[in-house]
């Protein structure tokens, strides 16, 4: 994450975060939550139930025009030409050097539409360079400023959305990655089938000022569901646990989307994009290094920057996220080790700040849903 | 918010957020309920010293870990170790529970008597929280 300097920004919904007991602390030039309940708590009621989070730090950007599909294609490793109208797209931007500069969702709101949301810590970055690829080219705007996003997401997280109107009703019909406009508690939202927790659950644009009735209302209809409001730890347990990868953390501007086993966003058969040839070398030879997912064997905890070692005690490599799993009750971390010391079962010891902890790579996600009826 | 939580009398406190209180065997050592505030869920608690060792007033004795993050764990006095709470290697959620009573986590028998004098009375580590807290 950039450091930010400068007086701390506020999201609109600051007022209701005090009012619910949030603890508010700083991330990437944000005022944001951490927890309201507790870590725990909120992590668990998002994997049995709901749970309702202020995104709107995040950056929203659209480009518009005729040849707004050729610039984002050229600007991002998918194949977002392709992309149908109400459908999003996981994907990156990557830098001449195959580089990510940022991991982002594209969704496709019409032939001539396109709407990017990239991470709060990245606004600047990739507003500055998506305004330049799209001069003389389509129409910019960077509408971070503008759109509030709020995240529904667990398991009951749709059962809740549909209590707020016939229109939030029928996004329950969408399919994973696709969004559709809906009224959602009398406001103008759009409602998209995203999130980043590892549950089912819709991601909520809307504009700045009607997040406070949005939020509301949902945390009121969701109550007796047992929905609760989520700060920002309880999204980093989560998303540990279903492997999501973490900018500034786990991808930077020193790794390629495929040694961060990111290579299923990256459409080599695109005729162009920044970044592809630096990237068609990196498939060619291979990656020295893979990213891993490990459990903690021994007392400790790898935490993001800890060395990575071999059983003899070598450092062979880093750790980039690391924490407990409130859902496996274990300690769990991902990093990126030698390719000949990613098989899972391969034992591991982390350097917890010069203890040596054993771990051993095992398959990730370390957390699937149940894909089930329920 | 600090306000609410619990700066219990008897005890000296520092500015790290660990409390001692006097016992027959030496001083018990812990951390407040603000720091527990602050850590969250509490998943480890790891004592690095041995029943024997000695320790200096502000050196670390080990380091805690929550859900949330890591944390050095500070010496409020100078002295020997003569007990270490074992259970807390099996049951870190006593520090959450029970932070000024079953979360103890060390004793030292000081050796400098006069350091007690320079660790923080109730009243003083309240108005430090205060201050934190605005």
């Amino acid at each position: 994450m950039t450091a930010e300097s400068g007086p701390l920004r506020q999201t609109s919904l600051y007022a209701e975060h005090k009012r619910l007991g949030g603890r508010l602390v700083p991330f990437a030039g944000w005022e944001m939550p951490i927890q309201y309940a507790g870590i725990v708590e909120e992590h668990q009621a998002v994997r049995t139930a709901a749970g309702l989070f202020d995104v709107s730090h995040m950056g929203e950007i659209e480009l518009r025009g005729e040849h707004a599909s050729a610039v984002v294609d050229y600007l991002v490793t998918g194949d977002a030409a392709g992309l149908d109208d109400g459908k999003a797209l996981y994907t990156c931007a990557c830098n001449e050097r195959g580089r990510i500069l940022d991991d982002l969702i594209v969704y496709r709101i019409a032939r001539d539409a396109f709407l990017i949301v990239c991470n709060a810590g990245n606004r600047d970055k990739i507003s500055a360079h998506f305004r330049r690829a799209a001069e003389d080219h389509c129409e910019f705007e960077d509408r971070s400023d503008k759109t509030a996003l709020l995240a529904l997401q667990g398991p009951r997280a749709l059962d809740i959305l549909a209590l707020a109107g016939r229109e939030a009703a029928a996004c329950a019909d969408l399919k994973s990655f696709h969004f559709r406009d809906a009224v959602v508690a009398n406001v103008h939202t759009t409602v998209a089938r995203t999130g980043y927790t590892g549950e089912d659950g819709a991601e909520i644009f809307c504009a700045w000022d009607d997040a406070p009735h949005l939020f509301r209302t949902l945390l009121e209809l969701g109550q007796s569901k047992g929905l609760q409001p989520i700060g920002l730890g309880a999204r980093d347990t989560l998303r540990l646990e279903a492997c999501l990868a973490l900018y500034g953390n786990d991808i930077d501007e020193t790794t390629n989307p495929f040694e961060a086993g990111l290579g299923r966003i990256v459409k080599m058969d695109k005729p162009l994009f920044i970044g592809k040839e630096a990237l068609a070398k990196v498939q060619q030879a291979g990656t020295p290094r893979k990213f891993v997912g490990f459990e903690m064997t021994g007392r400790g905890i790898a935490r993001h920057g800890y060395p990575l070692c071999d059983p003899q005690g070598r450092p062979i490599g880093t750790c980039t996220s690391g924490g407990p799993s409130p859902t496996l009750g274990k300690n769990i971390g991902l990093g990126y080790v030698p390719a000949e010391l990613a098989a899972v079962g391969t034992p591991l010891q982390a350097d917890c700040r010069g203890k040596l902890v054993g771990a051993v790579v095992v398959k990730k996600p370390f957390y699937k849903r149940n894909r089930g009826t329920a | 918010m600090s306000e609410k939580l619990e700066v219990r009398d008897g005890l000296l406190y520092t500015r790290d957020h660990e409390w001692t209180s006097s016992k027959a065997d030496g001083m018990e050592v812990g951390i407040t309920a603000f720091a527990v505030d602050q850590l969250g869920d509490i998943t480890l608690v790891n004592i690095d010293l041995k029943v024997g060792d000695t320790v200096a007033a502000g050196k670390t004795f080990g380091t805690i870990e929550s859900v949330k993050t890591l944390s050095d764990l500070f010496s409020p006095v100078s002295g020997k170790v003569v007990k270490i709470n074992g259970e807390l290697e099996t049951k870190p959620e006593l520090v959450n529970e029970d932070c000024y009573g079953k979360g103890w986590m060390i004793v030292i028998q000081p050796s400098d008597a006069g350091e007690k004098d320079k660790l923080l009375s109730p009243a003083a580590y309240r108005d430090l929280l205060k201050s934190v807290a605005h």
